[in-house]
């Protein structure tokens, strides 16, 4: 068998460790509940103190943190197939520093947290269009060279992140850097990443199988039926969707992307139909856990997010890299 | 009878090099044709045009009478079947990942490998006698084993038409023969084979047709009985042959 039980098995162990980490995630905090009176909230009761501060404060946060980390993993999945290379993340053709470039501008002219997330999705955007555009060239679009062209777009972003951040006024720089090592103070609504999260893999799940003869190489593909040049704009297009809402939401949090479908990669193997879903709970997973130490581990102050995914995902990988055959 | 592949006026598509003459043959099913030429003189390009995996410069190539350009590309895998020289492994995968891809085109997007696919796949990899390998990784088998993978993927694709590019690279003379009487079975089963190959006593043995490819853009099809001469290869490598006949079959040996 092909999807194996222990495929079966372990989506069930991520699903656990998805519902896990989300009531994790709103029970821990300045004030933690009980089981008890997490599940009188859940029942529609309890303390009206803890209502709000489960339903209004902690849940949309989790429920952001949650979306955010799946539509990273899931975007790094997609961008390594696509890229046929199991070290890119959802930032190597440079979106992450498109949507900075834009969400530091915006912090720079004083813009509130809307016109922040606004114009770091249009920058994505930008980045996308432009890298898809170069790419494109006179040629044909190959891998290597869609790579080389992400990769030194990013590093002109890279330029312009640096230069915002030496002329910004002091006051605005604890900000940006927040913004720029990835942050959920800033999520508001979970709805946005949540269903894009929803719909992307009601699309993505059907071509799973496609995606894996598109990993052995645009000819195979070809002549096994796969519509090779659809379904490569396709996944890009997805690609950049899930990772300029996800960088919208949160800022560039990093790793999550890389880290997240590499090692499940190492520990499941290469068929996307299994990679895909898992890899969004685990992304899910991971980023909620992660804000959730954001907050307590130097509670009243809050971690940027982004720390804590390296932290954790850091040791984990090298842990498993070193493990694996 | 339809041919199932059928070739008019055809020059293939090799930037900064003259056309060349155009091509006309067909192959019929029950036929096996053996594709001659010297190195770089477009054999490969030649089989992957006639996959539809790139444009020609001229002509027209008609499978089971219909164009070429008028399939849809999941009909055509399942019509034909290309055995590629070159592979990529991007990702790690088993051996059995790897035979599976072969039923890609028979399967519906939603579709998970059924039974029946697991058992065709499984027979493949018996017939080419890797089915011990089943689950281990593609990366650490050698060069002959994951050449018969190869082949045993194209064979759980079932097509009608085989174009196979040097199928039996990297393999020992025990396979080589082994693969070449598969090729041979498939052509008495109905099925159509072009391969591209270097080996001529193999192609004297097994081949029923052979095309050959000169590198001044000269090409002749025809029998193996009137192309395997001597006096043609000769010209073809550009190395003096002389042949004698052994065990009924022609064999080819350079003069030094």
């Amino acid at each position: 068998m092909v999807i194996e039980r222990r495929f079966c098995w372990a989506l069930a162990a991520l699903l656990l460790l998805s519902v896990s980490a989300l009531l994790i995630a709103v029970t821990v905090g300045s004030v933690t509940l009980s089981a008890a009176e997490l599940w009188a909230v859940l029942q529609g009761g309890g303390d009206p103190l803890h209502r709000t501060l489960l339903l209004d404060l902690r849940a949309p946060r989790a429920g952001a943190a949650f979306a955010t980390g799946a539509l990273l993993a899931l975007s790094g999945a997609l961008m390594q197939v696509l890229l046929r290379n199991p070290l890119a993340d959802p930032y190597v053709l440079g979106l992450s520093g498109g949507a900075a470039v834009g969400a530091l501008s915006a912090m720079l002219l004083g813009f509130g947290a809307a016109m922040i997330s606004g114009s770091a999705f249009i920058g994505a955007l930008c980045s996308a269009l432009l890298v898809f555009g170069l790419a494109q060239g006179a040629g044909s679009w190959s891998p290597a060279r869609l790579l080389l062209t992400g990769v030194v777009v990013a590093a002109g972003w890279g330029a312009l992140i640096s230069f915002l951040l030496s002329v910004g006024p002091a006051e605005r720089l604890p900000g940006m850097l927040y913004w720029l090592m990835g942050d959920l103070s800033y999520a508001r609504s979970p709805w946005p990443a949540a269903m894009l999260l929803v719909a992307v893999m009601v699309l993505a799940l059907p071509a799973g199988r496609s995606l894996n003869v598109l990993a052995r190489g645009p000819l195979q593909a070809a002549s096994l039926g796969v519509p090779v040049v659809w379904l490569e704009r396709g996944v890009y297009v997805l690609a950049s969707l899930l990772t300029a809402v996800a960088v919208t939401t949160a800022g560039s949090v990093g790793f999550v992307g890389l880290i997240v479908p590499h090692m499940l990669r190492l520990v499941l193997g290469n068929d996307q139909r299994v990679i895909l879903p898992a890899s969004a709970l685990a992304g899910g997973s991971l980023l909620t856990l992660a804000d959730t130490f954001s907050r307590v581990l130097i509670a009243p102050e809050q971690l940027p997010v982004g720390v804590i995914t390296a932290l954790i995902g850091v040791p984990t990988f090298l842990w498993l890299l070193y493990r694996s055959r | 009878m339809t041919p199932l592949l059928q070739v008019k006026n055809l020059v293939i598509d090799i930037p900064q090099r003259a056309g060349g003459e155009p091509l006309e043959f067909a192959v019929l099913p029950g036929q096996v044709w053996g594709v001659l030429g010297p190195n770089g003189v477009g054999k490969t390009t030649l089989l992957h045009t006639l996959a539809g995996l790139r444009p020609a410069r001229a002509g027209e190539v008609r499978v089971k009478g219909r164009p070429l350009q008028a399939w849809r590309r999941r009909a055509l895998a399942r019509m034909l079947a290309v055995l590629f020289q070159e592979r990529h492994e991007s990702f790690p995968a088993t051996v059995m990942e790897t035979v599976l891809i072969g039923r890609h085109p028979w399967l519906p997007p939603w579709q998970l490998e059924r039974p029946e696919d697991i058992a065709l796949a499984r027979q493949a990899l018996e017939r080419l006698a890797v089915a011990e390998l089943a689950p281990r990784l593609l990366s650490t088998l050698s060069g002959g084993e994951r050449q018969r993978v190869a082949i045993a993927t194209v064979l759980a694709q079932a097509p009608q038409l085989w174009l196979a590019d040097e199928p039996t690279n990297h393999l020992d003379l025990h396979h080589q023969v082994g693969v070449m009487a598969l090729l041979a079975q498939q052509a008495a089963a109905g099925c159509g084979v072009l391969m591209c190959m270097h080996d001529l006593n193999l192609a004297a043995r097994w081949c029923d047709h052979v095309l050959l490819l000169y590198p001044d853009g000269a090409v002749r099809a025809g029998t193996a009985q009137q192309m395997l001469k001597p006096e043609l290869l000769s010209e073809l490598y550009r190395q003096p042959l002389v042949a004698a006949e052994v065990d009924g079959a022609r064999v080819f040996v350079p003069v030094k």
